[in-house]
């Protein structure tokens, strides 16, 4: 497999055609172009072993059976075929997507406002920025453990609501508490990030529109939805798909919460905060089913892809070329941020 | 600061430019965001600051306690925290060192250098972002296994040395804030092109390094789900995952687990409060211009 995958290969290959081709395309002789292959050669390296071959041998891994140690025993489609008659699979989807709802859409229309609220806030501007973008860059791990504690029975959550006369609720015990709970998690998490992104998009909306609007006699509300809104599509598109994606591959929040030394307890009370990434894990690294994990690896992929595209439609519309593009650049430097390797 | 300017220069838009009462109902809104915003901080300082029963009172207990120390000194008794904090801190420097050299050098030769192929790769580095993580985490694992890395840290900061988002980035920025004649100024006096690299480009690139640097460390930092998997020795870990475990294990000692908590998250904001005012700037630029 190493040899189909030579990291070497493409821009070594590229040098041969080079050389081929003689001074007519290289003047300057064929030696001028080694250094600059040689200068991006490394990501190409690092992503071929990396990133390339365990792609590839993901693939190979789910039509096998194998707990990590002892012989691969092939069979074919069925770990698929498993894992589509797997009730905690279909379980950890339809979780992973109602977790995703609760948290995407009032995450992106709180982002909004605030963009809003922000950009015509001019005094400490930067000092809110900092202050609102702090949730994003502290450890999810430390931060669900004090959210954890929030949403305990006996936690801040429900001193709150005791304290105005209401009843507590089962914040990390109920189907609807489980999901609202890491659902607020990541909005707290991701709003002020989005904020800023949107309010990037709103300083570069020409002057003139706001003025139309005012002499328009157009309220606040009027102006955010009738001409802040249609100009930050892009914008909105780009969080709207990084989101998707992300919000698909929840984790850390879920595992965090529920861990103990209890493999059964994955997920909380009735697995209810199981998600497909969380389920993937537990089977290849808690209950060393590699070929299974793999397969779910793959049947996510098809997933994030399909909903991605879903998304991507219903969001842009008809919109013109340079907005998609401008889309695909921003979901590039999104992606980077989440998964470094 | 250019961001900042141009705030100022729209000031008076949107809802700023309602009646006074308009202006103050923002101002209420965006410090109750702010409040909303930072008090998961402060209640963590609460909580690692009192007793496991201070926690659960009621009604709770809303300000800071003596026990700060006595529950960080229990830290130091219960895990390997410097330890930890110390492969968290070799990962996070040497992952983001890598990432710089090996970025901008590609960026730099991708911007000012024609070379075979170069429309390809450069297409395959947008391809490699659309693949997910998670989908190759059984199979990267195996391969780290193979390689005799599982459990070291070469298998956190080997595998994202180069990364095509910084590549990306980094090359809109050199082909902006790169000049050709200075190129050909260093190239009359004979300098290669690692030289050139070394000794014209680099330099005018700082600004970006500063922000793809504490980008990069900041996702090092905090990175879970891989250094779980692959660090298998419970002995080596880095903080993510020490503090993870210390959860598991002394669950019902919360006042311990937040001070542990606590002790994680101090020095990354303190990374991020020195370098904040340029992250966002350039957050924010790069996101619509690109």
């Amino acid at each position: 497999m190493a040899t189909v995958l030579d990291p070497a290969g493409a821009p070594a290959a590229e040098e041969r055609r080079a050389a081929r081709r003689g001074r007519s395309t290289a003047p300057g002789g064929r030696g001028r172009h080694v250094p600059p292959l040689l200068a991006v050669s490394p990501f190409y390296v690092l992503f071929a072993v990396f990133g390339t071959f365990p792609v590839l041998y993901s693939l190979y891994l789910s039509f096998q059976d194998w707990d990590g140690i002892g012989d691969m025993r092939f069979v074919g489609l069925k770990q698929y075929g498993w894992l589509l008659q797997d009730s905690v699979f279909w379980h950890s989807v339809v979780n992973t997507f109602e977790i995703w709802f609760l948290s995407t859409v009032p995450m992106l229309f709180l982002a909004l406002v605030l963009a809003f609220l922000l950009h015509s806030q001019v005094r400490f501007s930067g000092a809110l920025r900092v202050a609102y973008f702090i949730p994003n860059v502290t450890s999810m791990v430390a931060m669900t453990i004090v959210f954890g504690s929030v949403f305990a029975q006996a936690g801040l959550a429900n001193s709150v609501l005791r304290a105005v006369g209401l009843d507590g609720v089962g914040w990390l015990s109920s189907e609807w508490g489980i999901k609202s709970s890491v659902a607020i998690m990541i909005i707290w998490r991701w709003v002020g990030y989005n904020a800023l992104i949107f309010l990037a998009g709103l300083q570069a909306i020409p002057t003139e529109h706001f003025e139309a609007a005012r002499v328009d006699g157009a309220n606040s509300w009027q102006t955010l939805f009738r001409v802040v809104v249609p100009q930050l599509r892009p914008v909105i598109l780009f969080a709207a798909v990084t989101s998707t994606i992300n919000g698909l591959q929840i984790f850390t929040e879920s595992q965090v919460l529920f861990q103990s030394t209890d493999v059964g307890t994955t997920g909380g009370p009735g697995q209810e905060g199981m998600t497909i990434v969380l389920y993937l894990w537990q089977k290849a690294f808690k209950e060393h089913q590699f070929g299974y994990g793999a397969a779910m690896g793959w049947l996510l992929f098809a997933i994030i892809a399909i909903f991605t595209i879903v998304n991507w439609r219903l969001v842009s519309g008809s919109d013109r070329d340079d907005d998609r593009r401008s889309g695909i650049a921003g979901l590039l430097r999104r992606k980077g941020v989440r998964n470094g390797r | 600061m250019a961001a900042d300017e141009r705030t100022t220069g729209n000031a008076g838009l949107g809802i700023g430019s309602g009646s006074r009462l308009t202006r103050i109902c923002v101002r209420v809104a965006l410090l109750l965001g702010v409040l909303i915003s930072l008090f998961p901080f402060y209640w963590l300082v609460v909580m690692a600051s009192g007793t496991t029963q201070d926690i659960y009172r009621y009604p709770p207990k809303l300000v800071p306690g003596p026990h700060l120390l006595d529950n960080m000194r229990r830290v130091l008794d219960t895990v390997d925290f410097f330890g930890s904090l110390f492969n968290t801190i070799v990962v996070a420097v040497l992952g983001t060192a890598l990432v710089l050299f090996f970025d901008s050098l590609a960026a730099f030769a991708f911007a000012k250098y024609e070379f075979p192929a170069k429309k390809f790769l450069f297409g395959m580095l947008l391809v490699t972002y659309m693949i997910p993580a998670q989908l190759s985490l059984v199979p990267q694992f195996v391969t780290m296994a193979e390689f005799g890395w599982a459990g070291s840290l070469n298998a956190l900061i080997i595998p994202s040395a180069a990364n095509a988002f910084g590549i990306f980035w980094m090359r809109q920025y050199a082909q902006n804030s790169l000049p050709d004649e200075l190129l050909d100024a260093g190239r009359i006096d004979g300098a290669g092109f690692f030289r050139l690299y070394w000794t014209v480009a680099l330099p005018l690139f700082r600004p970006a390094l500063a922000f793809l640097g504490i980008f990069t460390f900041i996702g090092l930092w905090n990175d879970y789900i891989w250094p779980l998997v692959v660090m298998i020795n419970p002995d080596k870990v880095t903080l993510q995952v020490a503090l993870a475990n210390l959860n598991t294990l002394y669950n019902s000692d919360y006042s311990l687990v937040m001070a542990g908590a606590l002790m994680s998250v101090i020095p990354l904001i303190v990374v991020f409060l020195i370098g904040a005012r340029h992250f966002l700037r350039d957050l924010a630029a790069g996101a619509t211009k690109m």
